[in-house]
């Protein structure tokens, strides 16, 4: 392992770091078993020859789009601390965008100029393992030079070798994340735990749910006693659609969304959702421990994000530089500090101890086996289906 | 009427260069249609017939001119049709009410203050639309200011909204066009000569008369033309349904914006386009053949 920064720069982003808040996690430390529900469940195999095409490297700057609340952000400086490190430390320019609201609208805008090899604007995005799996198998991404890219030999184990990309080869896992119950606790005091509480009367038309069907779909299913990690019918879905369209009709759900639910959760239009584990802990962080995070008792999801460099991206060996720079443990422990999603990388839960030891015993950052027990990976859809039930849930969300 | 009468009767005996003059004039116009109206609109109409390859990848799609796909698309979004046309009639007649009596004060009793009155109708525009609508979202929202101070006096109930409700869709279109209605209307009734008023007085009609007999008509190309630019995009928005509605509230525009984006599926988008503008085609041409209005253009 090749270290980016010197011990110097280290030093002073432990400073800065010491300086947040953070959530308090509990549980056991579960080092090894991580993620054990994570890892072969896709079947998909990815065949695409990814470096057919690959553009001439001009290094330039490294335009990544990510999802928000995503990276270790300072709102006093408003800048991303991580990120402010690196491009000092390693003189590499990079353009951060919270772009990626949602994997259909992020792929709908840019999958015109990817069939044409159209540079879409970005050199990474951050995309959920399915999604990840389709640009695979559509060759839109490039593969990795292992020699930019020594520290991703941290992956964790059971996330080195994935169906829709075995061996990692043009994938990078960012965090893994729940799909679960966010309550804000002035209004919900008690929190939520089950499908009932979160359709409870109280909440009606306060409600919102994911446009990202896998999360939403799979959380109601499993309430309806549906794995969503194995061959479930036709009908079994269509039956949680019937349920979820019920809630809408009667004016429980809100609104159907991307990852701006979280906008409607400071604004307060929303006191309930289905939403995602590190999200509200960090925008909770940011209001004074105003919103609450719950893995539903009748189980939730677990999902991956994963970063690709788009074949249409003109700066590969500097993206893939600030992808080595993020599989530094220390790196990654500080931005799972902020965003307390899973982290993907072996020895951030050591350095995790020098920055917080409460965090590094957080089920939701280092989950234990008791915490994967409560979740499932949402199987992987054959693309007749992937059709067919996106068509039948927006048709649900008034789509 | 009387200066496009002259300029038919002077255009009635041209020379041979002066004929290409007209055509040439129009070149850049018809050029810029074909590019990007008509070319697209093939492109369009090509899309609408097909259907997706079997065992093929998402968004991967073959021409087997398939015409069901219209019917399909139609049968399976109607509810959102009608709910585009019922808001964006609502949006305009509201619009309508809104407009008239604020294009007819600066058009006859502003005085000096009509310029600063027809700034302040244009403002909004030099904000983003999309940024005035999220703002309504903000103030309008269940903690916001407005909402606060009607439930503190009891006049709307704990769980009534004003966000996320087919009211809130249908003002947001009403607020976003109502510089479309005004502008037209106001520029009607600018041009009226006063002398028609003072002459309909003399004439023994009182205001009310007058208003109906004379200003109302002269007014009409302005009323018709602020409609259309009201009603048209109103028809097809999707933004106030999607930041201001709730999901049973969701336009023909949402329909098509995520057929296109979320499903991949084009043929679909396509066909519900080519429908939507039929359907807008005909209701504005029953709607002018009706309002009569040959001294529109």
């Amino acid at each position: 392992m090749k270290p980016d920064l010197t011990p110097e720069v280290r030093e002073i982003v432990r400073a800065q770091l010491s300086r947040r808040r953070f959530i308090a996690g509990a549980g056991a430390v579960g080092g090894a078993t991580l993620l054990a529900a994570c890892g072969s469940n896709d079947a998909e195999s990815g065949s695409a020859d990814a470096t057919a095409s690959a553009p001439v490297d001009e290094g330039g700057t490294v335009r990544w789009a990510n999802w928000p609340a995503y990276l270790d952000f300072d709102s006093d400086k408003k800048t991303y601390t991580s990120l402010e490190t690196f491009k000092a430390a390693s003189g590499i320019n990079v353009v951060y965008k919270e772009d990626v609201n949602d994997n259909d609208e992020f792929y709908g805008k840019v999958q015109g100029q990817l069939k044409l090899g159209k540079d879409i604007g970005y050199d990474i995005v951050t995309l959920t393992d399915w999604m990840a799996g389709r640009w695979v198998r559509m060759g839109y991404t490039q593969a990795f030079d292992e020699a930019n890219l020594p520290n991703k030999v941290n992956i964790l184990p059971t996330l080195a070798n994935v169906g829709f990309d075995p061996g990692r080869k043009s994938t990078l896992t960012w965090q893994s994340g729940f799909a679960g119950f966010g309550w804000n606790k002035e209004k919900i005091p008690g929190g939520i735990q089950s499908i009932e509480q979160l359709f409870d009367k109280k909440n009606k038309g306060r409600i919102e749910v994911l446009s990202e069907m896998r999360d939403t779909m799979g959380i109601i299913l499993q309430a309806q006693g549906v794995d969503p990690s194995q061959p479930f019918t036709e009908d079994q879905f269509m039956n949680a659609i019937d349920f979820l369209q019920q809630k809408i009709s009667d004016g429980f759900i809100r609104q159907v969304k991307g990852n701006d639910y979280l906008e409607d959760m400071v604004s307060g239009d929303a006191v309930a959702v289905i939403g995602w584990s590190g999200d509200i802990f960090s925008l909770s962080n940011e209001n004074g421990g105003k919103f609450g995070f719950q893995v539903p008792e009748s189980g939730g999801t677990l999902w991956s994000d994963n970063c690709i460099i788009p074949s249409t991206s003109k700066n590969k060996k500097n993206a893939e530089t600030v992808l080595n720079n993020y599989y530094d443990p220390a790196v990654a422990a500080q931005v799972a500090a902020f965003v307390n999603y899973i982290c993907p990388v072996v020895g951030a839960q050591a350095e995790m101890e020098k920055i917080d030891p409460e965090l590094a015993k957080s089920p939701f950052i280092f989950p234990d086996d008791a915490t994967l027990a409560k979740v499932r990976v949402f199987r992987t859809l054959t693309v007749d289906e992937e059709t067919k039930y996106a068509e039948a849930f927006q048709a649900a969300a008034g789509n | 009427m009387a200066f496009a009468h002259a300029g038919t009767a002077t255009a009635s005996k041209p020379g041979r260069a002066g004929m290409r003059i007209p055509y040439l004039l129009l070149l850049p116009g018809l050029l810029w249609l074909l590019l990007f109206f008509v070319l697209p609109l093939i492109n369009l109409a090509e899309t609408s017939t097909k259907t997706p390859i079997a065992g093929g990848e998402t968004g991967a799609y073959e021409q087997t001119f398939r015409l069901q796909n219209y019917v399909d698309a139609f049968s399976e979004n109607s509810a959102q049709f009608s709910r585009s046309f019922i808001y964006a009639l609502l949006a305009t007649v509201l619009a309508l009410a809104i407009s008239y009596p604020l294009a007819y004060a600066i058009a006859f009793k502003s005085g000096k203050y009509k310029n600063i009155l027809l700034v302040l109708v244009i403002a909004p525009f030099f904000t983003s639309f999309l940024l005035r609508t999220i703002a309504w979202k903000q103030i309008l929202g269940e903690e916001g200011p407005v909402i606060s101070i009607l439930r503190t006096f009891h006049l709307i109930g704990a769980d009534t909204s004003i966000t996320a409700t087919a009211l809130a869709v249908i003002t947001g279109m009403t607020y976003n066009f109502l510089p479309f209605m005004t502008l037209p209307i106001y520029a009607s009734l600018e041009r009226i000569d006063p002398r028609l008023m003072e002459a309909s007085g003399d004439l023994y009609a009182n205001g009310l008369t007058t208003f109906r007999r004379v200003t109302f008509p002269l007014s009409m190309p302005g009323v018709v033309a602020g409609t259309l630019l009201t009603f048209i995009p109103a028809a097809g928005d999707y933004v106030n349904a999607q930041i201001l509605g709730n999901p049973t509230t969701k336009m023909i525009g949402n329909v098509i914006d995520s057929r296109f984006f979320r499903i991949v599926d084009y043929p679909t988008a396509a066909a519900l386009s080519f429908t939507l503008m039929a359907a807008i085609l005909i209701l504005i041409t029953v709607y002018i053949r009706r309002a009569g209005t040959d001294e529109l253009i």
